[in-house]
């Protein structure tokens, strides 16, 4: 693990002035406790990992899905986190690290609210004030976790510039931290923002797949062909990937792979976009159906970071789109855009029905109600199950608890054959109206 | 560097407005109005669509001129039609620095570098740097660009005869202040307190300390941040400040005007006295300086 600042051409710190002595305070602390161990942090994050945590986490056969695509699949069960995904991994670890640096107060931006959600319950495990911004429409679409929020403790601050998505809150976050530098730690959800926070949150999120990769040993005896993982940000993203980046094969990648010609001997890694209603873009009214930056965006300087973003041909920051929050987002981690440059990394996407119909079918068949982020990745494997070899990782990046009004409701719109007939809801509300 | 004869005989009042706040036509006016005021440099805002570092007034203003249509091109053909004097700085972010393709040398280069870093003669802060100077601007400001960052706007800036201009911030110590330093040119931007733009009601305690971090530096230092009123001005310069930026206390008049739905020459007016009681509190506070050395 390095502290370079940069992956490639990306990252960097594109911060004002007055966020700069802050974002070298924070890469003295990742330095010291993250990466030395100093004073027992790593230790003290893994025993609170586990008691409060829950980890270590189950690698699942899924037994219904390797029957459906003759394939052994399996899921990393981070939806059985504290909290329903895995946001704590991140967020206990930045706000144990605020306290070590001697921060008083934690700030947090959050999208689909599973990080506004896993930071509230960090600070209060913790003990220390937190403020959550987030987007008027998120607060909308994600009433559950601003209650949650609420519960923790944390005061919830909503955003009302722009669409009111994750953009726009972590800009606001930006300026409350710009403000309160001196006394506050602003945790970053994602593997998004100026360096130290990519490798940072990253190294926090890694415990995903140092786990998996044992796991996938252990039960069979090998490593897997395929690790799938969605990607907004890209924080499950990369702790899934982490301790699978190394294991790339011997042999050099060649660039004409097709279905049934994959490599034997490294292990294929797919982050899965959000492609939204269409992977095209409105450049007149800066909105992009999608939320698709590693498959359609182009360079440029977002959020503190050089990235790949959704931008009009003048730089302006697009609009993006998704049917689940958590993924709608104008630009990705730095070190997951360099990977796909490298061709390491496979930046694919599914469309938000082809999502919504894995969060049905991973729901029936399974018995698992996943996020509607981590149905996009469930969604690909529907697609594509026979190129991605003979045994599969998905990560369940989080539960779908928080999204079901919004299941409810995009599935009424659609005639999807998985989803199941809700008409006894509409029988009942009907009964108790009058 | 040619910016810093503006500050060498008296205190320099630097207006901020958005380029196309709330519509070109009245934004040419009130910049015109501003140097009628007695505006010695003018800060033009190029807007951008993520402004981390503004406070709502300014959000709002970048709102506004975005929504009107301003874009890059745009922004110069608007510099290129100003009837003014005084010197301009671009103040922007860096990701329309980073993808600034220019019109005349763009096509034809840009295509077969892209692959490589999207920095070329063509695109990126050298050909931002190249139209802006046709342009007539003569410094720049970049938000979000630290000087770990600036190697290539620097660069360009040398070039094309244009200042960079850093800003220092409360926080700002130790070896982060001698690379700004090197870098520096046109005058400093030091920022009198922590947090976004916006204007306030009191002048930051902070100012003095700030002063003093850069008081050995041999470009004249600006103050920014939160200034509103001729007394605020005052109290600055005789601090030992070479100018005060002031934004959102113009900003909020462009604001109120627009949602009053007044006409543009009663605005500009509205922002000629409240410039020419800016520039008079910073010519006071000169003469205070002066008294208090004596």
């Amino acid at each position: 693990m390095s502290t370079d600042k940069t992956f490639g051409d990306y990252g960097g710190q594109y911060v004002p002035e007055s966020l700069m002595p802050a974002i070298e305070e924070l890469t003295d602390a990742y330095e010291r406790y993250v990466l030395d161990d100093e004073d027992g942090f790593m230790d003290e994050f893994r025993r609170r990992l586990a008691d409060f945590g829950g980890r270590p986490l189950p690698l699942q056969h899924a037994e219904s899905l390797s029957a459906r695509y003759d394939t052994a699949v399996y899921l990393k069960r981070e939806d059985l986190l504290h909290g329903g995904a895995h946001k704590l991994n991140n967020a206990l670890g930045q706000v144990l690290l605020a306290k070590y640096m001697g921060k008083e107060r934690i700030i947090a931006e959050t999208g689909a609210g599973q990080h506004g959600t896993a930071t509230a319950m960090a600070a209060a495990h913790l003990d220390m004030p937190c403020e959550i911004y987030m987007g008027e429409t998120d607060i909308r679409r994600q009433r559950p976790n601003v209650f949650r929020m609420r519960t923790n403790g944390a005061e919830v601050t909503p955003v009302t510039t722009g669409r009111g998505t994750l953009k726009e809150a972590i800009s606001e976050t930006m300026r409350d931290w710009a403000t309160t530098v001196e006394t506050t730690h602003y945790v970053i959800g994602s593997v998004v923002g100026p360096a130290p926070f990519p490798a940072m949150v990253r190294d926090f999120q890694a415990v995903i797949s140092e786990e998996a990769r044992e796991q996938a040993i252990e039960k069979e005896g090998r490593l897997p062909d395929a690790v799938l993982a969605c990607a907004g940000g890209g924080s499950n993203t990369m702790g899934t990937f982490a301790h699978f980046v190394d294991d790339d094969g011997a042999e050099p990648r060649s660039a004409g792979r097709s279905s049934g010609q994959r490599r034997r001997d490294g292990v294929d890694l797919y982050a899965v976009e959000a492609g939204g209603s269409s992977l095209s873009v409105d450049e007149e009214e800066g909105v992009a159906p999608n939320s698709a930056s590693l498959s359609t965006g182009d360079e440029g300087v977002l959020h503190g970071a050089r990235t790949k973003l959704l931008q009009d041909s003048h730089g302006q920051i697009m609009e993006s789109h998704s049917v689940s929050a958590g993924l709608d987002y104008a630009g990705v981690g730095p070190e997951l855009a360099h990977l796909v440059d490298e061709g390491r990394v496979e930046a694919v996407n599914v469309d938000d029905d082809s999502a919504l119909a894995a969060f049905h079918r991973l729901s029936r068949d399974e018995g698992v109600i996943p996020a509607l982020e981590t149905a996009h990745a469930f969604g690909y494997l529907e697609e594509h199950h026979d190129e991605l070899g003979d045994f599969v990782v998905v990560n369940v990046s989080g539960r779908g608890d928080k999204d079901l009004e919004t299941v409810l409701e995009e599935t009424e719109k659609r005639d999807l054959d998985v989803a199941p007939d809700i008409s006894v809801l509409r029988s009942a509300a009907g009964e108790e109206g009058m | 560097m040619a910016l810093e004869r503006v500050f060498a005989d008296e205190p320099a009042f630097v207006p901020y407005v958005a380029a196309g706040d709330p519509s070109d036509e009245a934004s040419i006016e009130y910049v015109e109005a501003l140097e009628r005021g007695g505006a010695d440099v003018v800060e033009l805002g190029l807007p951008f669509s993520e402004p981390i570092a503004e406070g709502s007034t300014i959000q709002g203003a970048v709102a506004r001129a975005l929504e009107a249509g301003m874009t890059p091109q745009r922004y110069f053909e608007f510099v290129e039609e100003l009837d003014v004097d005084v010197p301009l700085v671009c103040m922007t972010y860096y990701n329309l620095v980073y993808q600034y393709e220019h019109p005349e040398t763009g096509e034809s280069e840009a295509v077969a570098s892209e692959a490589t870093s999207g920095e070329t003669a063509s695109r990126g802060p050298r050909a931002f740097v190249e139209r802006a100077a046709e342009a007539g601007i003569e410094g720049f400001v970049v938000v979000d660009l630290p000087a770990e960052e600036a190697g290539p706007l620097r660069a360009a800036c040398d070039d094309f005869g244009c200042d960079l201009v850093f800003v220092i911030a409360p926080t700002t110590k130790g070896e982060r202040l001698g690379s700004m330093r090197e870098q520096v040119s046109g005058y400093v931007y030091v920022q009198a307190r922590l947090g976004v733009t916006g204007a306030r009601e009191d002048v930051s305690d902070r100012t003095e300390q700030s002063l003093a971090r850069v008081a050995d530096w041999d470009v004249p230092k600006a103050v920014g941040f939160g200034i509103k009123t001729g007394a605020h001005a005052e109290r600055i310069i005789a601090a030992g400040a070479d100018g005060v930026i002031v934004g959102s206390a113009l900003v909020d008049i462009i604001a109120e005007g627009h949602e009053d739905g007044a006409d543009t020459v009663a605005v500009a007016d509205r922002l000629e006295a409240k410039a020419r009681e800016l520039k008079e509190g910073a010519l006071t506070g000169a003469r205070r300086a002066g008294a208090e050395t004596r």
